[in-house]
Order: structure tokens, then sequence, then C-alpha cells
């Protein structure tokens, strides 16, 4: 009778040893020297390894070979994606590479593939999201960032807002509002907007974690050519939904919190109160024990949820966890470590030199790591699709 | 990875399912609860004609030599309608004790009519001082003449008093000892329990009681130990499966009180507060399911750390997910869940019953935590 079986091939095990060979001997000295120590990675730093993923073939795992992908299987690119995580390389930009390039493979024209998709993968247009608004965040259909026909083009006048990045971005994909009849979802439309057109204004804004990542990003009749809408006009919202779908088995983020893991074990055991080292001490051994025992559980759906994609279903009750599940206890990872810190948690990004470098990046990562349980769907918004859609409850109150 | 059931396993669970639809509703376990045979020797020696009692045996002991990977099939399928005749307590504990720790003529006389459904056969390691820890029973078996002497106390002895024969872990001068007593043998007194969770359990004092040598099972010291030891991981990790059952119950009823119940005029599972509790609970479904899976495959691992690891981990799972479902299951049912007509409140002592044995939460996260792997 043939087993269950929770190893990797062999196969996908040489893969796994070439994946990390490729990253121990390509990763840049002095990313590699941040990554040792959580430190925040420049917009530079990141796309210098964008650019090393790109030369290898591996820098858009999910894609189609015909549009660039590598033909990887969904248990390679799991593998792939966390070894990445495991080994701390900076995190790829996601909105090129896992948004609005999966959307232009799906919905878009013959001409609107060539002129976006290589770019993309090379690195040299770079992507930013824009989404929300200020009257719309997980009300995500009510939004009113106007486009007024114009002939051949399109005038967009409105407000993004947590536009991460913008500020560094050449393009924008963004969902406008086409027309105010009937269902708010039927009159969006899925639009790309060069950010140097005149009209267009991002402006930053700090993060918890001190840096610039979001933007306030302002149109003020912005002329767009209709050539850069993708799928039809006021037909955006199913482009948006067919995006969430995109790549569910890579949103627990596994890789991370195991190396946030290490990384806490590290910290307890060279850290000594009473002359006995944390890790040592039966309370804080147990309180990070019961921590791996919750990753273990996720990472064995994770793997289910692979398993599953592999043999080309549709993703199943298991993965619809993954984004829920793998942020909240990323979070829990990084209030263990500040709880196990002590005083060294009052530090910031330790330019002082005051705290160990194990230690250094923890808090500012502690605070950014709130928006995990926020983005892509809220976990509240995750849970009401849960609710709906797999247990079958009635529309909520 | 291969996370499939093959197409024998996917038969299993479709007989395991029909059986409990047709033969075993819950209703079943709720009349048996009360009587001094808490289960139906009819039910058992047709689970025998069914094969399910010789899952975990290799061939040669007369046995199906499935894994535990179906023996989850089976006690996930029972733990769903609460089926009471002691599968876990006589294949997985008793069974596979005998089965490992005895020799084949021990197996022909006792194993084979646990197998045909003819008997049932306990495991007696469990004593009030040493509470999960089996490495140094306070009972001790000494040389008498060609025989043993036993004396101690063992409780909460799961299918202890209907067992034919109970396999007793005994301190013996060369180390830990495992022996068949049988409730005729002199010196043996065992005395109905009553358990938390209606299926009941023995108590079981061994005053001098004296058995031939032909009741040893195997040698004393750490082969005996090893045995014990890799079949508390096997109860583990099946108690495990039997939970996972228990919970997708729990949850399945609880969603469907959510649809069905009304209040200010709405279904209750319209309210947003109630929809994600119930999610919530979905989750520790699914990750307790992940977790089963882990602790099956894994159950008979030879590598020590692999399989405590696993086995662990995953009962220290059902704990945690175990607890917040069925406490939830409660709450969501409001009043009527704390009546005893309402079977969810069976289920909710059957879970705290499956997190007391084969070791707690407490007990499982230290284990883990003290693989040497943990720290590295």
């Amino acid at each position: 009778m043939p087993r269950m079986d929770l190893s990797f091939s062999a196969e996908d095990e040489a893969f796994r040893r070439e994946a990390r060979t490729f990253i121990e001997e390509s990763l840049p000295d002095d990313i590699r020297a941040k990554a040792d120590i959580d430190a925040p990675f420049s917009p530079q730093e990141t796309m210098h390894w964008h650019r090393l993923l790109f030369e290898r073939g591996w820098v858009a795992p999910g894609w189609p070979k015909e549009v660039g992908g590598p033909g990887l299987s969904a248990t390679q690119r799991f593998i792939l994606s966390e070894e990445l995580e495991l080994a701390g390389t900076p995190t790829l930009s996601p909105f090129g590479l896992m948004m609005v390039g999966p959307a232009i493979i799906q919905f878009g024209t013959p001409e609107q593939k060539a002129r976006f998709l290589p770019k993309i993968l090379s690195g040299e247009e770079v992507w930013c999201q824009g989404y929300s608004e200020p009257g719309s965040g997980s009300d995500l259909a009510s939004l009113r960032c106007k486009a007024d026909d114009d002939g051949d083009h399109l005038i967009i006048n409105g407000q993004k807002t947590w536009t991460t990045y913008a500020q560094y971005a050449d393009w924008i994909f963004c969902l406008v509002r086409t027309n105010s009849e009937g269902k708010k979802q039927t009159g969006i439309t899925f639009l790309l907007i060069d950010m140097k057109t005149p009209g267009v204004e991002a402006r930053p804004m700090l993060t918890l974690n001190g840096q610039p990542a979001f933007c306030d990003t302002f149109f003020e009749n912005v002329r767009v050519p209709k050539a850069n809408v993708i799928g039809k006009i006021d037909g955006g919202w199913s482009v948006a939904k067919a995006l969430l779908g995109h790549e569910r088995t890579l949103l627990a983020m596994v890789g991370l919190s195991r190396r946030l893991l290490r990384r806490i074990k590290r910290i307890a055991a060279e850290t000594t109160v009473g002359g006995r080292s944390m890790l040592e001490t039966p309370q804080w051994r147990l309180k990070i024990a019961r921590l791996e025992i919750e990753l273990e559980a996720l990472r064995m759906a994770n793997y289910r949820a692979i398993a599953g994609a592999q043999l080309g279903r549709a993703p199943g009750p298991e993965s619809s966890i993954l984004k829920l599940r793998g942020t909240e206890i990323n979070q829990q990872l990084y209030e263990l470590a500040m709880e196990i810190m002590g005083h060294d948690a009052l530090s910031w990004y330790n330019e002082d030199g005051v705290i160990p470098a194990m230690e250094q990046g923890i808090a500012p990562n502690f605070c950014y790591a709130r928006a995990g349980t926020i983005y892509g769907g809220s976990n509240e918004i995750q849970k009401n699709i849960i609710a709906k859609w797999i247990l079958g409850l009635p529309s909520g109150k | 990875m291969d996370f499939e059931y093959s197409s024998d396993q996917k038969m299993l669970a479709d007989t395991v399912k029909t059986f409990v639809k047709q033969r075993s509703p819950v209703e079943r376990f709720r009349k048996l609860r009360e009587a001094e045979q808490p289960w139906d020797p009819e039910i058992w020696a047709h689970m025998g004609e069914l094969g399910w009692l010789s899952v975990p045996f290799p061939e040669e002991a007369g046995g199906f030599g499935g894994g535990m990977v179906e023996v989850g099939i089976i006690l996930e399928g029972l733990g769903k309608a609460l089926a009471p005749e002691p599968y876990l307590a006589s294949v997985v504990l008793g069974g596979t004790a005998l089965q490992r720790a005895g020799s084949e003529a021990q197996h022909e006389r006792w194993l084979t009519p646990l197998i045909d459904g003819q008997a049932v056969i306990a495991l007696a390691h469990a004593e009030r001082a040493s509470r999960h820890d089996v490495r140094e029973p306070g009972t001790t078996a000494e040389r008498d003449g060609s025989g043993w002497r036993l004396s101690g106390e063992k409780v909460f002895v799961l299918g202890g008093f209907q067992a034919h024969q109970l396999v007793v872990s005994a301190r013996t001068p060369d180390g830990l000892g495992l022996f068949v007593v049988e409730p005729g043998d002199p010196g043996v007194h065992r005395q109905p329990v009553k358990t938390i969770d209606g299926q009941g359990a023995a108590r079981l004092r061994l005053d001098g009681a004296t058995v031939g040598d032909d009741r040893r099972l195997g040698e004393p010291g750490d082969a005996a130990l090893g045995v014990l030891r890799r079949v508390l991981d096997l109860g583990a990790a099946a108690a495990v499966a039997e939970g996972l059952g228990v919970a997708q119950a729990m949850l399945d009823m609880t969603v469907a009180h959510l649809k069905d119940r009304e209040q200010f005029g709405v279904p209750i599972g319209a309210f947003q507060v109630l929809q994600h509790r119930a999610v919530d609970m979905f989750v520790e479904v699914q990750l307790l399911r992940s977790m089963s899976i882990l602790a099956t495959v894994r159950a008979d691992e030879a590598d020590d750390e692999l399989r405590e690891r696993s086995v662990s981990a995953a009962k220290a799972k059902l704990a945690t997910a175990g607890r917040f479902v069925s406490q939830q299951a409660i709450q969501l049912h409001g009043g009527i869940g704390l009546t005893d007509e309402h079977d969810v409140g069976l289920y909710f002592k059957r879970m705290l019953a499956l997190n007391a044995v084969l070791g707690d939460e407490q007990f499982h996260v230290e284990r883990l935590a003290a693989q040497p792997g943990f720290a590295a």
C-alpha cells in the first residue's frame, strides 16, 4: 500500500541544494552582512539582488515559460521561496512580479505583454500598487478615483494611499472608477499609469519602522492612453479578484518565520540571566517551544497546500488559512524576540552600537510586522471570506 | 511529498464512514455510556470481521501489515461518532505492546483472539506518582520460583475493566519489564472506574499477583522500555487522529447550529463576531489535520528524535486546538450546549479525555524542547 510521504523527492531535494548553492555563491557580501543582522536593505540593494535573480532566470518563478518564467513546478517554487527567505535575502517588490505581471499575463493583449513583461523581469521598470484610497480600505469597491473618457485617453483625478514605495516606482497599476452607475464593483477599471505623466505626485510618509515605506499618491488631470487598460473598461474588478488567488501557497512566510525562530533561539542562548542562558531557562525555553509547534503546524498546512497545487488542484480550505496564520505567527515571533531582548527592545536602529548585532533590526521589524495582518485583505476580511465561501455562513451583519 | 490517500486508504475511509452512519450514530454511545459494559461486543466482533483490528500488525503476526495512517483513518472516523469500542486502548496500546514485545507463541495465544474481535487487551502503564513518565514505575515484579510476583497499582487503565488480558509495566531488578496479567490471576484486583468521557477504565491493584514466566513479554530492560515508549508514541499519534475526528465533528455541529438558530430575526451565523469565532475554530481544525498527518506518518519512525519531535508537536497541538475548538463549540451553542441531551457536550468530554491521556500538553512541550536538535 503506498504511503503518505512527507519528504521531498530526490529531484526536489537536488533543486533545493541548487538554490542554496546559488544563494551562497551569488548573494553580494554587503547584502549578506545586512541579512545577517536583519538590517533594512536600500532600494538599490534590493534591485541589485533582483538583477542577480533575473540573470539566473529565477526572478519570476511563477510565470509561464513563454513569457520568461523558469518553468518550475509548484513545489520547486515553494522551495526557492523558502530558501530565499531562510537566507534572509532582500524581499523583491511583489507589485511587478507577483501582481501586475500575472494580471498582464492573464488579461493583457500581445502588445501589452511585449511592452511591459520584459522590463518587469529585468527590473528596468519598478511598479507600485494603487488600490486603497482615503475612503476605501477594506471596502475597496467603494473607490472613487475617477477616470473620465476623453477619446483615446482617460483623464484621472483622485488620490490613492498606502502606495508602498511609490516614490521609487516607474509605473503604478490602479483601480479607477470609470462608471458610477449600478453595482459599485462593475464600474471599476484596471489601469497602468506611468509615474512620470504630468499630474502624478507621490508624497512619502514614514511608517512605524521609521522608513518612508508608504506614499499618498495624487492624480490631477492625468492623461492615460486607453491602451493601458488591462482587460475591459469597467471590468477591472474581475482582474483584481483573479490576482488574489495567485500564488496563495507562498503567503505563509514559513521560511521567514523559521529564520526568525532560529534567531530567537540564538538571542536566548547568548543572553544570560542570573548566570543562566535564557534558552536553558525552562519558562523561556517552553515559550519558544510552544511557538515552534504552532509554526510546525503552519508548515505542514503549507506543505499540504503545495502538494495540492502540484497536482494542479484549485486551492482548498487548507490554503485559505495560510495568510491568516502566517502573518499572526510572524507577529508573535517578533513579539517573543522583543520580550527576550528585555531592555534591548528599547533600541532603535542601533547606530550607537549599544546592543549586540544579533538583536539589531528586531525592534523596527517588530513594528513593521503589524502590516502583515492588514495588507492583502486584512485578516478580518480574510475571515469574512472563509465564513462565507468555506463555512457557508449567511451574509454578515 | 504526497498527502493523498491511496485507493485502498480511500476505500477504508469510505467503509468507516458507512459503518458509522449505519451502525454507530452518536445515540449508540449515548445509550451505552451508563452501562457496565460501555461498548458492544458484537460491534467489536464486526470490526474484527472487517479486518480493522488487524490493521497495525505485521502479516507474520496475523495482521494486515498497515501503518498508523490507516489506524488514523479508522480512529478519525470513530471519533466523529464517538464510537466507544476500545480501538485505541486495545489495538493501538495493548495490542501493539503485546505484538512488539511478545513471542510468536504469545501472539498466537493472545493477539489472534484480539484480531478476530473475540478479546480485548489493555495496557496498564499509568500510575499516580509518575504522571506521564513511564520509565520507572512504582509497580514491581520479582522472581517467584519459576514465575513472577507483581505488586503495585495502575490507574485509569483504558478499556481495562473489560479486558481479557492486561499488559502491565513493572520494575524488575533488570529494568522495566512487561507482563501479561489476567483478571482471574491470584492477587489481581480490578475495579471499574467511571471516566469523564463515559468510556470507562479500570483501576488495577496487584497484590503480590503471581504469574508464570510465560506471561513475561520479552526481556526486561532497555528492550521492554523501548517497546513501551514506541507504543506510547503510537498511542499519542492515534489520540491525535481520534481527536481530529472529534474536533471536526464539533466544528461541523457548530456551523450547522449557527445557520439554524435564529435570534433578533436572523440566523446567528450572520453576526460577524460569531462568524469570526467559527473561522478561528476552522483554522485550528485545519492545523490539527495537518499535525495529525505528521503524527501518523512519523509515529513509527525509527529515528527517536524525529519521531518524538513530530508526535509531541502533534499531541501538544491537539491540546491547544482541541481545547479551543471544544470550548468555543459549547460557547457558540449557548444554553443548549450545557445540557446533557445535546451531543456537543459528549464530544467536549471526549476531547478532555484524549488530552489527559498519553502525555498532556505540558509533557509533550517539555519533551519537544528537550530534544538535542531543539537548541541547535
